[in-house]
């Protein structure tokens, strides 16, 4: 291999309870290269990182920098051996000096107290050479994001960085900004620096990347030269066909047509909120299901969110059984027949310290309101039928939530929205993180709401759950509905091409073999 | 006796074991220490004795610990209970009046406004937490200090005495033998604990403090639940400055329910609800403002100079605090399961 590797992951592995995060994966980055680490949510980038940096332990493997073995204690150890992070979130002291905030820890000293004019000479002469302009004395809060990231690089490079990372950086720059950044990341590669760069927008990728390293759940896909890689392949390796052979949905999946004259059961009409999500028209109609696809932060959560009236629309209308109501909150979209699964399980869905019985009846005791009870044998008859329906592994109702896994978590929050008898559900990512049994079993349920009549618009990034599920499919790209395919122009590659937002066709697909592309899992 | 169904077992799973333990230790050192905490006399067919003294005595902190609760189960707090208090007395002995004999408005309606009062100042708080998105200890920070102020400025800054004996009843009457005020704790109590448990509320409340963003997503209307909780907690601090009032005849806008939050809030936590907020439990609450109360009605008893009563009641807390800890918890497991509890 080449001589210039300057820092070698080999066979890391890391497991949290329950999860394998990364598995057997080797990573590889040149001195003076820019490497594009991707993967959809989950599929162990940031495990990666924290492994590198010392936030976490990987429990086998080794790393190697400059040829030397090192194991990172903390993100000060990694510091400290030259691996420098800069972070989604800018996490500057907002109140303190530019130079202060550059040089914390490092101050230069004279007698005892600090030399402002060494440090403030010593912070002005990092960002001259990263091409900014500003009163190092003046405090960071009061400068804009893009100044604040570079202030956060000039802090990386000050502590003799060989290896910078850069985690999701351009997500709150603008176009301008993003540009001069990336000319800092090409100036700092002429030095010898190494720079791991993390992102979710493709086109940044191919402007500075040199290779790309694909992860998906946890598994090494393969390291590719930018150049040979086509943008339609790199999406298809992230987002691609699961390698678990799924159970078949046993003939669940009907032709569906709307009958001639049928209404859609909810329609959008340039439903859209600026800054987060241009207008788009949905129709959906009873029975059918209604895929989304699309990258993380493609505006997919953003829709369903504007759907079920979590956030308010700025423009548009929505109308549901045919029915517009203006700005409904969660409580009125529930009472006009709306369900939704959020994405993030934990955070919006799951109510840890409460029992799955009360897990179960809370929307629907919602809906009916503070003082019409739901008798509490009730709500037990309730749960027992749900916990029987979704077999939904728990002792029993009373059994605390947070003790359940997470696949059993998501039945039971689909439970949840069943008891609600809804006859439109908004399913966002409902199969993240769980064992693939259960995720057969959410699809082929979604498939039989479906065939009851009901109708379900289910979002993923697993675009193969999306194919097997769907009726039709919307696609999402820069916050924006970008297609929508049905029938026989429904197949994976339609998808992946209107998701990579290119026209390529599959002739430049040979070009791309993997350097050395490992099959997922195995060993070397 | 079986360890998993046997009544034993059940108690120890139930919310009020550890503050019914907690109380009971207390209990056990009187009976050591000063038997005569357990006497009980009818003196003209009213009941008397310590233990009617702490019920007596206690009930303000009963009521301010039922209304935190609720709080605390939302994930908040409530420091201004305090000069809530200050806020209802100031209010109706200012309307009842200093003349001798007779009342300057109707006492119902005096009692009307200090309660509503005591409700707004509640509501104030409810709207600052749940629609301003203050923190609740910075928000209800507020009213707390200010709340002292306004107390003085509905007194015009004087200590008003009172002289109208039907006031009196409040905080000194007697009931079927009983001091009056645990009639009105009794009440507060059951009201709290009918919405709580056999209306939505209670769930809603847990749902919120546990997970306000799975609730909003479920659709509870998690600001009105707040804003509601936070009146009640203003109520029930009205009731305890109407008992204070009228048992020391006046209003002190400086001293009424001074540091009552501080009680209020450890005899919750003792009570076995977190301060996280989610699982609650009244019943709890109600232990730990006796167990406070009881402390202090000892340390009194057993003739403790004032100067150290604060550091004994600080023993005790600390103790029960550990008690509570889950490494002793555990530890106590430990200890039972070794001992062969016959299973």
């Amino acid at each position: 291999m080449q001589t210039n590797e300057l820092l070698v992951m080999q066979g890391i592995h890391k497991t949290f309870p329950g999860v394998h995060a990364l598995a057997a994966v080797d990573f590889t980055l040149r001195a003076g290269e820019i490497h594009a680490l991707m993967g959809e949510n989950g599929a162990g980038k940031s495990t990666l990182i924290k492994v590198l940096t010392g936030v976490e332990h990987h429990d086998a493997g080794h790393i190697l920098l400059n040829g030397s073995e090192i194991n990172a204690k903390s993100p000060h150890h990694a510091q400290s051996l030259g691996i420098s992070t800069v972070y989604q979130e800018v996490n500057l002291c907002t109140n303190l000096s530019v130079a202060e905030n550059i040089l914390l820890g490092r101050e230069p000293r004279r007698a005892g107290s600090i030399d402002w004019g060494a440090m403030n000479a010593r912070a002005r002469e990092l960002l001259t050479w990263l091409d900014v302009d500003v009163d190092v004395r003046r405090s960071v809060g009061e400068y804009p994001v893009a100044v604040q990231q570079m202030v956060a690089i000039s802090r990386a490079l000050d502590i003799d960085a060989k290896v910078l990372i850069l985690d999701e950086p351009t997500s709150s720059l603008t176009t301008l900004e993003t540009e001069k950044l990336f000319a800092v990341l090409r100036r700092l590669k002429e030095q010898g620096i190494g720079i791991i760069f993390i992102t979710h927008f493709l086109n940044q990728v191919y402007a500075v990347a040199d290779r790309i390293t694909v992860l998906r759940n946890g598994k090494l896909v393969g390291t590719y030269d930018a150049k040979a890689l086509p943008r339609y392949q790199l999406v298809e390796l992230m987002i691609g066909r699961e390698l678990e052979e799924l159970e078949d949905l046993g003939g669940l999946k009907k032709h569906f047509e709307p009958a001639p004259g049928q209404a859609p059961v909810l329609e959008a009409k340039n439903l859209g909120q600026v800054g987060t999500l241009e207008p788009l028209n949905i129709k959906l109609y009873a029975g059918e299901v209604l895929g989304m696809a699309g990258l993380l932060g493609s505006g997919r959560t953003e829709t369903a969110n504007l759907l079920f009236g979590v956030d308010d629309a700025d423009s548009g209308t929505l109308a549901v059984g045919g029915k517009v109501e203006p700005n409904p909150g969660p409580l009125a979209s529930i009472q006009r027949g709306l369900g939704y699964c959020p994405e993030d399980r934990k955070a919006d869905g799951v109510v840890g310290a409460l029992t799955v019985r009360e897990n179960i009846v809370l929307a629907l005791q919602a809906s009916r309101g503070w003082f019409n009870y739901l008798d509490p044998r009730k709500q037990t008859e309730i749960a027992n039928k749900m916990i029987q329906m979704l077999q939904i592994s728990t002792p029993g109702p009373e059994q605390l939530m947070k003790n359940l896994s997470g696949g059993n978590q998501q039945k039971v929050i689909l439970a949840r929205w069943l008891a609600t008898e809804p006859d439109v559900l908004i399913l966002d990512e409902p199969t993240r993180g769980i064992d693939v049994g259960t995720k057969a079993e959410i699809q082929k349920l979604v498939l039989s709401l479906a065939n009851e009549g009901k109708g379900c618009i289910f979002i993923s990034s697993e675009l193969d759950e999306v194919l097997r599920t769907s009726h039709r499919v919307m696609i999402m790209r820069d916050r924006k509905l970008v297609a929508e395919l049905q029938g026989e122009d429904m197949n994976e590659q339609s998808i992946m091409e209107a998701i990579a937002g290119t026209g390529v066709s599959t002739e430049d697909t040979a070009a791309a073999a993997p350097q050395h592309a490992v099959a997922a899992g195995s060993a070397r | 006796m079986n360890d998993n169904t046997g009544w034993w077992a059940r108690l120890r799973r139930t919310g009020i074991f550890w503050p019914l333990v907690a109380l009971s230790l207390v209990f056990l050192f009187n009976l050591i220490f000063s038997p005569q905490f357990f006497r009980l006399e009818i003196k003209d067919g009213h009941l008397f004795g310590s233990l009617v003294d702490v019920l007596n005595r206690g009930s303000p902190l009963m009521l301010v610990a039922i209304g935190m609760t609720a709080v605390i189960a939302t994930a908040g707090v409530d420091l201004s209970v305090g000069a809530v208090i200050a806020i209802s007395a100031a209010t109706v002995t200012v309307l009842i009046g200093s003349v001798t004999g007779e009342s300057q408005t109707p006492m119902w309606i005096a009692i009307l406004a200090a309660l509503g009062a005591s409700l707004l100042a509640g509501a104030w708080n409810g709207l600052l937490v749940s629609r301003a998105r203050i923190q609740p200890m910075v928000a209800t920070l507020v009213l707390m200090v200010a709340g002292r102020g306004i107390a003085q400025l509905i007194t015009n800054g004087q200590i008003i005495t009172i002289y109208y004996e039907p006031f009196f009843f409040i905080g000194g009457g007697y009931l079927l033998g009983l001091p009056f005020p645990v009639f009105i704790v009794a009440g507060v109590f059951a009201f709290a604990w009918f919405m709580t448990r056999r209306t939505a509320i209670g769930l809603f409340i847990e749902s919120v403090g546990t997970n306000a963003s799975s609730s909003f997503h479920s659709g509870i209307n998690e600001k009105n639940i707040k804003l509601v909780i936070y009146a009640f907690c203003g109520l029930c601090a009205g009731f305890a400055g109407l008992i204070i009032s009228s048992n020391l005849k006046s209003a002190d806008a400086n001293n009424a329910g001074l540091q009552i939050e501080l009680d209020g809030i450890l005899a919750v936590v003792i009570g076995g609800t977190l301060m996280s907020g989610g699982r609650f439990s009244l019943a709890g609450s109600i232990l730990g403002a006796l167990l406070v109360q009881s402390v202090s009605t000892t340390i009194y008893s057993l003739g403790v100079p004032p100067e150290v009563v604060q550091v004994v009641k600080a023993v005790v807390v600390l103790t029960v605090v550990l008690l509570y800890s889950d490494v002793v918890k555990n530890g106590l497991d430990k200890l039972s399961q070794r001992q062969g509890v016959p299973s």
